[in-house]
């Protein structure tokens, strides 16, 4: 049979998840990435990373707006899509998404990027005219009280939130994980590190994602980049990218050392189908190169220049490396068969439904939003506490 | 006595009511009871392959395709043949799932055999657990089955078998399988797959009826089910299955 060595299973030639499964742990990453990287600031007072506290949080709500769409349309029938909200079975664990993102999107990132923008809120709701005053009289919730009082009770509340939100998104991403790593038919997936492999990837993929957004936004905007802070979230980035690296390679080990009877198989698959996308782009790419620049510089005292491009590079680089790490998950877990005697292959469509085209527009759709909500909520001035507070 | 024509009409209507009375009198009295109403708690359905039986002709995956209008390329049943060369890795084939049987194999010296697959009904199935809305159940009777007009073709349950026993329906855009013809064995027939086997190498099992041979088969014998280390507890049990057989 056409793209399949040795024997499959009949009813396994055809691939179930798609490009755009794939997507979906990769975009869920980056939202929880980006908020951590914003409660950094929040929580953990780093205030060397304060220029981009905002930006994470639009840019995790931009993303977190389109994480269901790739699985709304990757679904046989979408229209049945809220019956998961509704007649939810308990012991599912995708039956848990839909509560979980709620809780997410409504309770921690709506709340916190209301509470933050607020007083910006009502600032513009007086200053402006028109259609805008309209809509930024409708963001106030009919909430225009911004006295230092109530400024320092917003503040509050935010920090609750965002205490809140750090083990929300852990949830919302080592949820992902779990989705995959509880399918003990498959040996690819089944491990119990694949929630935390996918928690610290996320990590990774959502600050660099923020790292690379500012300095773009900054040289768009023709500003300076605060390279204190840009030097903070390398820093940063650094720490994570090893834990994460460290953990993937204690899979890797385990799984070479247990060597089970789907070793020979999964060997295999490495060796000749995954070979590019796992070995050259996600490692060699996409963990090392990455991880030996921000090595060295946290080593050398390189020229800002340099950094600034070396942050920029293994930012890019670990965009790459990590949606290739979702693609092998996702893909790579059904090319084998589960007789371990035989092997597909994935062809790409290019218009379909789940095709490239499609899954090219999701992955720009968020940049399209945040975008928007860059220009509703302009993320650069101080809100007026923080000003206040900093005075 | 002279018998007129009228004598002899009158003589056969008579007896042409009495014989259609006599018919249905009979009818009445010696018909075949009813038949009792099905009862879902009565039955625990499984199935018992005997591998050393099976002769690979693929009438079982005709048959279930035209029972069941099982889209073509999609298998709720099929037949693996393997070829085992001493400690070499297992020649496996199942082209097109055995629907047109098998070629003739390579060489004869070698130790060949065929294993029919299907759903496995497993008492823990892996399936029934990850679906998000319930679609996919186990009945009462011990089928697990899945409702079409409820499933979302979300496909995790696809991904969570470990047997490889279900598709997306292509039409209907849900996730199909074999259904162990629940319309059939809930009116008392056995499967289409186990009515056309010509060697009874598949038989249907009701582990809960005290009078099903299977009890008295499985105190002489020896089974296996498939990936028994998965605990998934398949109710569609192996004699002879070979440890190569995945």
């Amino acid at each position: 049979m056409h793209g399949v060595d040795g024997f499959m299973y009949p009813n396994e030639v055809e691939l179930q998840w798609s490009v755009l499964i794939v997507l979906y742990p990769y975009i869920t990453g980056l939202v929880a990435g980006a908020f951590i990287l914003a409660s950094l600031e929040r929580v953990f007072n780093v205030e060397a990373v304060r220029p981009t506290y905002r930006l994470a949080l639009l840019t995790a709500l931009a993303f977190l707006l389109v994480a269901p769409l790739p699985l709304q349309l990757h679904l046989g029938h979408p229209e049945r899509s809220l019956e998961m909200y509704l007649t939810p079975h308990t012991s599912s664990a995708m039956a848990m998404f839909g509560f979980v993102y709620l809780w997410y999107l409504t309770v921690v990132l709506l709340l916190e990027i209301w509470l933050e923008f607020r007083a910006d809120i009502v600032r513009m709701s007086k200053t402006t005219t028109g259609m805008q005053r309209l809509l930024y009289k409708a963001l106030t919730l009919g909430s225009d009280n911004v006295s230092p009082a109530a400024r320092i009770i917003d503040d509050k509340v935010g920090y609750t939130v965002t205490v809140i939100g750090i083990p929300s998104a852990f949830l919302l991403h080592g949820y992902v994980g779990f989705i995959f790593g509880s399918i003990k038919a498959n040996p690819w997936w089944s491990t119990p590190l694949m929630p935390i492999v996918f928690l610290f990837s996320a990590m990774v993929s959502g600050i660099a994602a923020v790292m690379v957004l500012y300095a773009v936004c900054m040289k768009a905007r023709k500003t300076v980049i605060d390279m204190h802070c840009m030097d903070t979230i390398a820093r940063y980035l650094f720490y994570t990218f090893v834990i994460d690296f460290t953990l993937e390679m204690l899979d890797l080990i385990h799984r070479t050392y247990e060597a089970d009877e789907s070793f020979h198989s999964l060997n295999f698959m490495v060796h000749t189908r995954l070979w590019t996308s796992h070995i050259i782009v996600q490692i060699l790419f996409g963990t090392l190169a990455p991880l030996l620049m921000l090595a060295a510089t946290q080593l050398i005292r390189f020229r800002e220049g340099v950094r600034r491009a070396l942050y920029l590079t293994s930012g890019g680089l670990i965009l790459v490396g990590i949606f290739a790490m979702r693609w092998n998950v996702v893909i790579g877990g059904q090319l084998f068969s589960k007789s371990f005697l035989g092997y597909t292959s994935y062809k790409l469509d290019f218009v379909t439904r789940e095709g490239l085209i499609s899954a090219g527009l999701l992955m720009l759709l968020p940049f399209a939003i945040l975008a928007a909500l860059l220009k509703v909520l302009p993320p650069w001035s101080q809100p007026i506490s923080n000003a206040s507070s900093a005075d | 006595m002279e018998m007129t024509r009228r004598d002899l009409i009158e003589i056969g209507g008579k007896l042409l009511v009495l014989a259609s009375a006599g018919a249905t009198l009979e009818q009445i009295i010696g018909a075949e009871p009813a038949p009792e109403a099905y009862k879902t708690a009565e039955h625990w359905w499984g199935m018992l392959i005997d591998i050393g039986k099976c002769i690979g002709c693929g009438n079982c995956v005709r048959a279930c395709s035209n029972e069941n209008h099982v889209p073509d390329g999609y298998f709720r049943t099929w037949v693996e043949r393997y070829q085992i060369d001493g400690d070499k890795q297992p020649l496996v084939e199942s082209p097109n799932g055995a629907i047109d049987g098998f070629p003739l194999p390579v060489t004869a010296d070698v130790k060949a055999f065929f294993v029919p697959k299907l759903c496995n009904h497993c008492v823990d199935s892996p399936c029934v657990q990850v679906c998000p809305v319930g679609a996919t159940f186990i009945s009462p009777d011990g089928v697990v089955l899945v409702d079409e007009s409820y499933c979302l073709g979300c496909r995790y349950c696809i991904q969570a078998c470990p047997y490889g026993c279900r598709y997306l329906h292509p039409e209907k855009q849900t996730v199909d399988k074999c259904t162990l013809c629940y319309h059939r064995i809930t009116q008392g027939l056995t499967t289409a797959c186990c009515e056309n086997c010509p060697t009874q190498a598949r038989v249907l099992c009701d582990f809960k009826d005290p009078k099903d041979p299977i009890h008295e088969f499985l105190k002489k014998n020896k089974v296996q089910v498939l990936k028994a280390y998965m605990a998934t507890e398949p109710k569609v049990k192996y004699k002879d299955l070979d440890v190569a057989v995945r």
